[in-house]
Parts: structure tokens; sequence; C-alpha cells
């Protein structure tokens, strides 16, 4: 638990430092390219976005969803996973995928995601459609995705 | 038999890089039913095509018919007779019951159609009728991109290149998303009190839910599990993680009291 919670927050500061740094260099990063470094100690690999969580934007703000490479751990193989919004990181997420017991997994899966406290202030402007807590006819009006149908409607 | 008119390359090459969705064609389409907003969104040639808007009138017939045969609210439904005790052997009916079956096995208990109030397999329901009713949609719309917004659960589908961007509505705040998923096929569903109040009922107990967390968010493969683990999840909250993750493709987010999240990744193809 606390060698993989060092090894996480080794991990996190190496991303804050790789964005500081695009950041510095004018403030728009390309992030649907940037290169994370969530690899174990001693070593880095680059990453590809995740196939199921990268986010575009046309406004060429940086923002999207960026998983890095899976890294074998002694509780099983993990993953981190970092959201992106206008060039600062507003989530980080990470998982294991134990092959051992249930017990294994609830112990890690409750672990590794008390790092990410942080507040997060996605107001997300290019959405296509909302998914939520059931909406009832009644609610619709005042939803989101009223809005969304609205400026579609007629074609 | 697909429509003839949807035949032309599904990618037209630089157009489509990038932010590869802006500017194609877009329509939506909206109509209540079951007491819920159903919106119907296509992008992409199809988008205005007489063999699509066909289509979406007969997705709406097929929910409202399943509205009627399978409401535990409407008295003379096949779903009220059994609550009667009355015996009922139609093939949909019998499959219903046997995907509940396996839903209260897949989440040990916390989906069960069997509630103290009697047979009630709504939650499941909305899914698995999504899904029968998008059939002539998705031929219809072959080589554009689509999307069923069934009161907040979704199943899309977007060609290679493409995706749908959805957003996960804030269960602290409505108005806003908490972050967005980039999907380019199968389904994201949500479940909550955060609009209808207390709805959600505890099998083991009968009773509204509380686990701790005010929103589950599942993707998953078709509409039909998504919504069964969103709702299994957030009954659960967060003990549901161990089981949750031994599903293959299924992805889970929680959004704690607190406001602080918690979500698993898919599992990685390459491990099986």
């Amino acid at each position: 638990m606390r060698r993989l919670t060092l090894w996480f927050v080794s991990t996190l500061s190496a991303l804050v430092l790789l964005f500081s740094y695009h950041t510095s260099t004018g403030g728009s990063v390309e992030t649907q390219t940037a290169a994370l470094a969530p690899a174990s100690p001693g070593s880095t690999s680059s990453t590809s976005p995740s196939s199921g969580s990268s986010s575009g934007s046309s406004s060429g703000s940086s923002s999207g969803s960026f998983t890095g490479s899976s890294v074998d751990t002694r509780w099983g193989p993990v993953q981190v996973e970092i959201t992106v919004e206008n060039s600062r990181i507003t989530d980080v997420q990470a998982v294991v995928y134990p092959s051992g017991n249930g017990r294994d997994e609830e112990i890690n899966a409750y672990a590794l995601p008390q790092l990410h406290d942080e507040v997060i202030q996605a107001q997300s402007a290019e959405v296509d459609t909302i998914s939520g807590a059931t909406v009832t006819s009644d609610g619709y009006l005042t939803s989101l995705q009223s809005a969304i149908d609205a400026a579609h409607l007629g074609g | 038999m697909t429509a003839a008119t949807d035949t032309a390359p599904a990618l037209t090459g630089t157009t489509l890089a990038g932010s590869a969705a802006v500017g194609l064609p877009r329509r939506s389409w909206v109509e209540h039913i079951m007491g819920l907003p159903i919106s119907v969104h296509v992008r992409g040639d199809a988008a205005t095509s007489a063999g699509v808007d066909r289509a979406v009138c007969t997705l709406y017939e097929s929910l409202r018919e399943t509205d009627e045969r399978f409401s535990p609210y409407r008295p003379d439904s096949e779903v009220s007779a059994i609550r009667r005790g009355e015996p009922t052997s139609s093939a949909e009916l019998l499959e219903i019951r046997a995907l509940c079956a396996e839903a209260r096995r897949r989440t040990d208990g916390a989906f069960d159609a069997e509630l103290p109030g009697g047979f009630d397999p709504s939650g499941l329901v909305k899914g698995w009728a999504v899904e029968r009713a998008t059939g002539p949609l998705r031929e219809a719309a072959a080589g554009s991109d689509w999307l069923v917004n069934a009161g907040g659960d979704i199943l899309l589908h977007a060609e290679p290149g493409r995706s749908w961007e959805v957003g996960v509505e804030d269960p602290g705040n409505l108005n806003r998303t908490l972050r967005t998923f980039a999907l380019s096929h199968g389904a994201i569903a949500t479940s909550g009190d955060a609009r209808r109040g207390a709805h959600i009922t505890d099998p083991s107990t009968g009773r509204p839910a509380f686990s701790g967390v005010l929103s589950a968010t599942a993707i998953a493969p078709t509409l039909l599990w998504a919504d069964v683990y969103a709702t299994a999840a957030y009954v659960r909250g967060l003990a549901s993680l161990p089981w949750l993750v031994r599903e293959r493709g299924v992805r889970v987010l929680f959004v704690r009291a607190d406001g602080s999240r918690v979500s698993t990744l898919s599992r990685p193809k390459a491990r099986s």
C-alpha cells in the first residue's frame, strides 16, 4: 500500500511537471498527443490516448482524458488516467486489475482513488448528449439535454 | 436489407481529421414515452434521409408498445397480470424474466426485479426495449453516427474516427456536467436520486437505497447492461466494486457524497 502510494505520487508529480513545462511555452498545450510518464520508477514510457476516453475539442483548448500504460505492481497491473481541462489536470483516476482474490480487489479499488480529492470545475461546453439520473418528462424542459436537442431539431 | 441511400464511403478523408464530427449534418427528434424524454440524434449523410425518419418513427412506436405491454403502472399490461398472479406466457415476458434473473446473479443481488411490492422489471425493460427498438435505425443510419438518449441513458454508435461526447451530469448541480466520455459504440447509463428523489429501492431491504454515493454511471457494450450495472452500483455504492471490476468491458464512475469521484477503467483488451 505504502509503496504503491509513493509510486503514484511520484507519477502525478511527473505529470504535473510535464504539463507545467508545456504551459510555459505559451499556454496552449497540445495534450492530444502529450506523452505522459506513468511508468514504474526508473523508466518512462509514452502513452497513447485511451480508445474509450480521449476527448477532442474543436476550440483548440487542451482538454481530454489520457490513460497511461499499464504498470505491474505487486497488487496487480495498475493504470492511471488523467483528465485535463484547459491545460490543467482536473482529475486523476487509478485502478488495479488484480488476478487474485476478491479481497484484493476491494482493498485496491478503495485505496487508490483516495488520492484524487480535487474539486472539479469542468463546465463542458462541447457535449453531444447528457447521461444523468433519470430525467422525467417534467424535468426535461430545464435539462441540458433539452437544450442540446433543441439545437438540432428540424435538421 | 439496409437503406440503399447509405452506401457512400463512411469517411471522406481530410474533412474528418481532427475534430471529426464538426460540419456534418445533424438532426434530432424528441418524443415523450414512459414518462421519459427519448431523444434521437443522427449525424452524417443519413441525418436528412427519409429512411432514417421512418426508422425513428418505428423506434418510437416500438417503445410505446413496450410501455403498454410491460409497464407495472398500466393495469392491462402483462407485468400487471403477473403481479396479480395471472398466468402469462409471452415469449418477450419470458425473455425479460430470464434477463432479470441473470441481472440478479451478475450483480450479487443488487439488481432484483422481485421487489417486496411485486415483480417490477422496469429497471431492465427500458434498456431492453431501446436496444430492440433501435434495430431499424441501426440499418437506416448505416455509415452515419446515431444516438438514442432515453431519460439520461444512452445507446450510441459513431463511425470510425468519430465519437459522441457524452457529458455526465453533476449530481450536485444538475446544470453542470462533471466530465465527458468520448464514446464510439455501446451504452452509458447513470443512476441516482438527483432528479426524482429517493426512488431506487434496495432489493435487500425494500427501502430506498442509500450507499453513500450520489450517482453511479456505467459504460457497457449494451444499454440493458449499462442500465443494470448503474442501478446496482448506485444501490451498493463502492461495495459493488469487487464484482464490477470483474465484468468485461464495463466501466463505472461513482460520485460520492462529498463530491469526490471514483472510477474504474475498462479492462484492457489484451488481458483476458
